[in-house]
């Protein structure tokens, strides 16, 4: 800290601790896009670790977030296990064919030793070089995607859901083997060097299953797995509802929630105020078509509902911003963030 | 018709809570009065819609509409006859995710439109060469698309230009979670209808068979 100048992770410590910073952090959690700043196609951009690490801090350097990732892409984890990922040139990668066919054979699956996967090795190694080279300033935020929503990828969707509603018997050991792997995957990171963990849930949310299933199922994972990862989790539900399962995502030990445009801001700040920081809720599918005077009434918007009192991140919606999205537009709402989101906020009485 | 929807009531509770004796029951009884176009028409599909309805609000989950799809489809398979004469009038209609590796938005909108008796070809995933080839050379419609992600979403822009191309003046509807986040998509990309929900393809379906009638 030089002058007494509030550093990018002093000021997103403070708002994930649900305090007021000098100003609300603005995080774009922008990670394919690092290949356009190297120029390479997305698949060869995430084969070797230093263009990751050279590709984050120049999309540093470009749009000035308050935090960087070591975030690929989800299906990265199905390739730990096994699996295969599909790239596209125009947007993240996808999962391939599911690892188990028949429900029963989820009784088979052994969790993979995270230093045995090349994948999760050059994530790992992307880490440490972006540490080395950005210094302890900038946080570097990490990812794992949930014991509870992996089967998604494992099982496929459709699978998945059929073992939720009709053969829950296999759940409980599904789940701990997913859970050994998630703990295991996170506390590298951690290792490695990032600041904080998205705990990436989105099968938890309303939109996917009832809130009932969610306290009986994924509410007991995430308390027993953010409960051994050594750094603080944030739970992203990827633009699912979360307003009927609140209480639970409290219980989980998570700091905080990322807030997706299907539910209102406000009301989300309202149920979770002093339990929660919350990060969102720019709509990340339409921002793509967005014009100036949009991202301010947006941000404005965003910072009003939540921002009063602290504990809140500006952030996109999802948790990633797609590649169509154009620079003007990230730029755009930076700036807008930083302009708006300086404490006290008295803008917001004076409107 | 009375009975009918009183058993609407009693349908979606056997399926919510994925009773399927409870709603083998209540379809036994409802075939020895009604005939399977009624049964369909005025038992299943509004059940269905509802429960559609219901998840757009936010009242029931996704895993609930997918399995009362299922469920559904089991009784139709067991119930009614397998020969398309008596299946419900519609548009010649094909389903197809579109350059997308996510299927479950485009099963779920098939079995509710199977389920509802209406007959409709699964296109599977396929590319944008590929479906319109085949859009054209089997007379259809009606193409309904389901994406899950946004470049895949905008690849109908091409389909609909490839189409153009070909003559073909297939109604091209669209839906998954890219048209539901941005409202504006659909138009922006050359569909011509968009759904939020599965069971909005029972109105298009209904929809576009009017339209195509005149
Ligand atoms: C659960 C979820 C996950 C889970 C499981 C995903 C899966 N299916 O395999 C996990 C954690 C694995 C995941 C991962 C990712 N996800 Co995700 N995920 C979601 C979430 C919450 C639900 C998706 C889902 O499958 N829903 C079930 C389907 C059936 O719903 P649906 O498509 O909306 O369909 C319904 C209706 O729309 C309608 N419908 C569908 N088609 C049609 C067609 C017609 C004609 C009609 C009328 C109706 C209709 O019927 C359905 C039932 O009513 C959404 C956000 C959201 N709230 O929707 C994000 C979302 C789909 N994910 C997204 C992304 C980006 C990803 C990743 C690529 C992230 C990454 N960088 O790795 C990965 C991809 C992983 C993979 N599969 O390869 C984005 C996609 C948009 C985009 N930016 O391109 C979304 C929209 C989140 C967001 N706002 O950004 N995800």
């Amino acid at each position: 800290m030089s002058g007494g100048e509030v550093t990018s992770l002093e000021r997103v410590k403070k708002a994930l601790s649900g305090a007021q910073p000098d100003r609300i952090p603005v995080v774009l959690p922008l990670t394919m896009h690092g290949a356009r700043e190297v120029g390479l196609p997305i698949r060869e951009y995430f084969a070797k670790p230093e263009n990751v690490a050279e590709g984050q801090l120049r999309l540093h350097r470009r749009y000035g977030s308050d935090a960087l990732t070591n975030f690929h892409y989800a299906a990265l984890e199905l390739e730990a296990w096994g699996g295969e990922a599909l790239f596209r040139e125009d947007g993240p990668a996808n999962a391939g064919a599911p690892l188990v066919r028949r429900l029963e054979e989820v009784a088979k699956l052994e969790p993979p030793k995270v230093a045995d996967c090349p994948c999760l090795g050059r994530v790992l190694e992307a880490t440490r070089m972006l540490r080395q080279r950005v210094g302890g300033d900038v946080p570097i935020l990490g990812l794992v995607v949930s014991p509870f929503s992996l089967p998604a990828l494992q099982l496929g969707f459709e699978r998945y859901l059929q073992l939720l509603c009709e053969r829950d018997d296999l759940l409980p050991r599904l789940l701990s083997v997913n859970e050994e792997y998630s703990v295991e995957w996170a506390n590298a990171q951690v290792a490695a060097g990032v600041d904080a963990i998205g705990y990436y849930d989105p099968v938890c949310s309303a939109t996917i299953i009832p809130p009932e299933m969610f306290r009986g199922t994924g509410q007991g994972a995430a308390e027993r797995t953010l409960s051994r990862i050594r750094a603080p989790a944030v739970t992203l539900v990827g633009a699912g509802r979360c307003l009927p399962i609140i209480d639970g995502l409290a219980r989980t030990g998570t700091r905080g929630l990322l807030v997706g445009p299907a539910e209102e801001l406000r009301e989300v700040k309202a149920a979770t105020s002093g339990k929660l920081a919350l990060l969102g809720d720019l709509n990340s599918v339409e921002m793509r078509r967005w014009d100036h005077a949009r991202v301010e009434a947006e941000v404005k918007r965003a910072i009003s509902a939540a921002g009063p009192g602290g504990g809140f991140i500006l952030c996109d919606g999802s948790g990633e911003v797609p590649w169509q999205v154009p620079e003007e537009v990230l730029l755009a709402i930076v700036e807008a963030g930083k302009r708006w989101g300086r404490y006290p906020l008295d803008w917001i009485e004076r409107a | 018709m009375l009975a009918l929807e009183q058993g609407r009531f009693e349908l979606e509770k056997a399926l919510l809570s994925l009773d399927r004796l409870s709603a083998r029951e209540l379809m036994r009884n409802a075939s020895a009065a009604h005939a399977p176009a009624a049964l369909a028409e005025a038992l299943i599909a509004p059940t269905l819609e509802h429960l559609g309805a219901a998840w757009q609000q936010g009242t029931v989950a996704l895993s609930q509409v997918y399995m009362a799809g299922r469920i559904c489809e089991e009784l139709v398979d067991e119930f009614f006859p397998k020969d398309a004469a008596e299946r419900r009038a519609g548009p010649r209609m094909a389903i197809t995710v579109l350059e997308d590796h996510h299927e479950l938005g485009k099963r779920i909108v098939y079995s509710l439109l199977r389920a509802s008796g209406f007959e409709c070809a699964d296109y599977r995933r396929q590319t944008v060469a590929e479906c319109s080839a085949r859009v054209a050379g089997e007379g259809i419609e009606l193409l309904l698309v389901s994406t899950l992600m946004l470049p895949s979403a905008l690849k109908v822009r091409s389909l609909r230009e490839r189409l153009a191309a070909v003559g073909c003046g297939a109604k091209i509807a669209v839906g998954g979670a890219p048209f539901r986040l941005d409202s504006e998509l659909w138009k922006e990309v050359g569909a011509d209808a968009t759904g939020a929900t599965a069971s909005d393809a029972l109105a298009l379906a209904a929809r576009f068979s009017a339209e195509g009638a005149r």
